[in-house]
């Protein structure tokens, strides 16, 4: 099994996720994450699919998705040199004593603070894989109320 | 111009002249606009002989089919005919009325989310939420479902749109970014191609639908004749290729000639065309040591089931000129040889399968010279296949890849709306019979002279058979009681022949109107 990294670029209207994600249901594909967002093109948006599997079943993904006529563009993020990142938020319980450790933890990893209150404070964080899996694996010696990741998006270099 | 209005006019000029449907309250607008335009309409008697009329239209006529339903259950019964038109790669455009569009999504009275339903097996499909874009819309939906990979879409139109002004035009061309798709193959890949035929010592070509579909029956001759290359069909690709001449092999697949595995297994060279390969057509052989040339226009197809050496994308037609340009001095002789002697070896029926074939070995050999033939599923399609022979004009249809059963009906009022002075012999079992018997109206009412031949062996033959193998007994496949067929028939209006009396089968085939000969299978020939 690899990990595959594709962005599709597809028309922006309604059912677009659904008939994407339908397919992956359909065939019987594993997806990993699946991110949306617009881009510069009006009308059109950009969706980051992390995909696992063989090299034969990608094949067949990256060929199917090309059958689907909302699909414009395909790009294989996986097979040239590219960005990634993801934006995660956690919301982490506070007390007096741990308070000073946390924000440590966020400044060594230059994520942000964006809430504070009494009981709890949100963190945000952008990164790549490995520094967010990183910043996960150690958050969770503290208290996570909630935790939540965007997806990966990326670009080619 | 009232959308309604508008609508009928984009049909009228994409030139449909006939189009299937059921009315009922979402699509009333549709209807009155047609009630008045030079579009014929066929009033069959359920959603899904529509679609599977359609479908049997294109595929007879080789243009677009069109069929018209309502909103919410209307649109739900097209459902199998679709997944059916999907399967076999059919061009037809579905158009289904919807609830309007303020309450769309509040389980109004008669509302399905057609478009979430038919996602699955349509082409593409469209919810017209904005009237501007109606023209567009049918423009695209035409070209879409007739090109490339050809195949059903779905408009669904909401009431109120229906009953809304349109203001625009019917646009000229398309253009659809996303959807190019590949006509020429790629010439270095063809020049590979071209040097691995010459090369190879014991070829054979694979055809499929995709032959029919893209209307290349004339330039496979032209490449058989240049070649000499053996030819085998799958099921859908039956009628693809003359079978009286040299060059026919057989029919692969799980239910095709014993030999033809046999043949496969000895060749060194396997040139597929339009045909996806499926579960069934690879059954028994296995082709894991061949070299494949694999030309279809779907490049979804090409490796998605077996390795290919050469994959060619692009359409059959262009693709076949483009091998026939080039010089063939290739003999194969030795392996026609070797052919002909394995046909030999074992080609004949036996028990029930002698009576059958003799039955309609002789309607075969009555049948008009272009006769189109149109199967149900089941072991009356397998029989009707090996035994009804295609001259290179006649037509096979029939439904492959989902095995609908009841398509054959239904389709063959398609069929002899788009050819009126065509024979059209539908074979069908009394399974499938008894599943859309109420289109034989259909063909009353629209003085349609189609022959049924009804092969009545009081059970659902094929599925007793895999019963019988897997499980050694028999459980829900026998019907205990049939209706009276004579009388059903008496009660459309429709002629009824006992074919089993062997004078009636000419008496049949020349009837002057729609008529049903029955072969009643008891005893040893039914077992």
């Amino acid at each position: 099994m690899n990990k595959y990294t594709l962005a599709l670029i597809v028309n922006n209207h309604a059912g677009v996720l659904s008939k994407i994600s339908g397919l992956f249901t359909r065939r019987g594909y594993n997806i990993d994450s699946l991110s949306v967002g617009t881009i510069e093109e009006e009308n059109l948006s950009r969706m980051t699919i992390v995909f696992n599997g063989d090299e034969q079943s990608f094949e067949q993904v990256k060929k199917q998705f090309h059958k689907l006529i909302d699909v414009i563009k395909i790009l294989d993020l996986s097979a040239e040199p590219a960005v990634f990142r993801e934006l995660i938020l956690v919301k982490v319980a506070v007390t007096t004593s741990n308070k000073r450790d946390l924000i440590d933890l966020v400044n060594i990893y230059r994520g942000k603070i964006i809430d504070l209150n009494k009981k709890s404070l949100i963190i945000e964080l952008t990164g790549d894989q490995e520094k967010i899996d990183a910043f996960i694996d150690l958050i969770k010696t503290y208290e996570i109320k909630e935790l939540v990741r965007t997806g990966f998006t990326g670009l080619l270099r | 111009m009232k959308a309604s209005t508008a609508i009928v006019n984009f049909l009228e000029s994409e030139g449909v002249k006939t189009i299937f449907g059921y009315p009922g309250g979402a699509v009333l607008p549709i209807f009155e606009s047609l009630s008045q335009s030079s579009i014929n309409h066929v009033l069959v008697r359920h959603e899904q002989g529509a679609i599977h009329a359609a479908s049997g239209y294109a595929l007879s006529s080789d243009t677009t089919g069109v069929c018209i339903a309502t909103s919410g259950p209307g649109a739900t019964n097209l459902i199998t005919g679709i997944a059916n038109a999907y399967m076999d790669s059919i061009p037809v455009v579905i158009i289904t009325g919807q609830v309007a569009t303020n309450i769309i999504g509040y389980d109004s009275f008669q509302e399905a989310d057609i478009i979430g339903a038919s996602e699955p097996f349509t082409k593409h499909n469209y919810l017209i939420r904005d009237i501007s874009t109606l023209g567009e819309v049918f423009k695209n939906a035409f070209h879409i479902a007739n090109s490339g990979r050809k195949g059903p879409v779905l408009i669904d139109i909401p009431i109120n749109i229906q009953n809304a002004d349109f203001k625009g035009d019917y646009p000229q061309s398309v253009d659809i970014s996303g959807y190019k798709p590949t006509i020429h193959g790629n010439p270095y890949q063809i020049k590979l191609a071209h040097k691995k035929i010459i090369n190879s010592k014991r070829p054979l070509l694979c055809i499929g639908s995709g032959i029919l579909l893209s209307h290349s029956r004339k330039e496979l001759r032209a490449f058989v004749d240049a070649t000499n290359i053996p030819v085998l069909h799958t099921l859908k690709g039956k009628g693809a290729f003359d079978e009286s001449r040299e060059e026919y092999v057989g029919m692969i697949g799980s239910h095709g000639h014993h030999y033809s595995n046999e043949i496969i297994k000895n060749s060194d060279l396997l040139i597929v065309i339009g045909m996806s390969i499926s579960t069934r057509t690879r059954a028994n052989f296995s082709i894991a040591d061949k070299n494949v040339i694999h030309i279809d226009i779907d490049p979804a197809e090409v490796g998605k089931k077996i390795q290919t050496s050469i994959p060619i994308v692009g359409d059959a037609k262009e693709i076949l000129n483009e091998l026939i340009s080039r010089d063939y001095s290739t003999d194969f002789s030795e392996w026609h040889k070797f052919i002909a002697t394995e046909k030999n070896k074992n080609n004949n029926y036996l028990g029930k399968e002698a009576f059958i074939a003799k039955k309609l070995g002789k309607i075969s050999n009555l049948l008009d010279e272009d006769a189109i033939i149109v199967a149900d599923v089941g072991n009356n399609q397998i029989s009707a296949a090996h035994n009804l022979k295609m001259n290179g004009k006649r037509r096979f249809i029939t439904s492959g890849g989902l095995g609908t059963m009841g398509f054959s009906l239904p389709a063959s009022i398609g069929a002899q709306m788009s050819k009126r002075d065509r024979q059209i012999l539908v074979v069908i079992g009394d399974g499938g019979f008894q599943m859309v018997m109420n289109e034989l109206i259909t063909l009353f009412e629209n003085e349609l002279n189609v022959k049924i031949l009804l092969i009545d062996n009081q059970s659902l033959g094929m599925v007793r058979d895999l019963q019988k193998a897997w499980y050694n007994h028999t459980f829900s496949v026998n019907f205990k009681r049939n209706p009276n067929f004579e009388k059903i028939c008496e009660a459309n209006y429709i002629s009824y022949f006992d074919l089993n009396i062997e004078e009636n089968i000419s008496k049949f085939l020349g009837h002057p109107s729609v008529a049903l000969g029955r072969i009643n299978l008891v005893g040893e020939e039914n077992e």
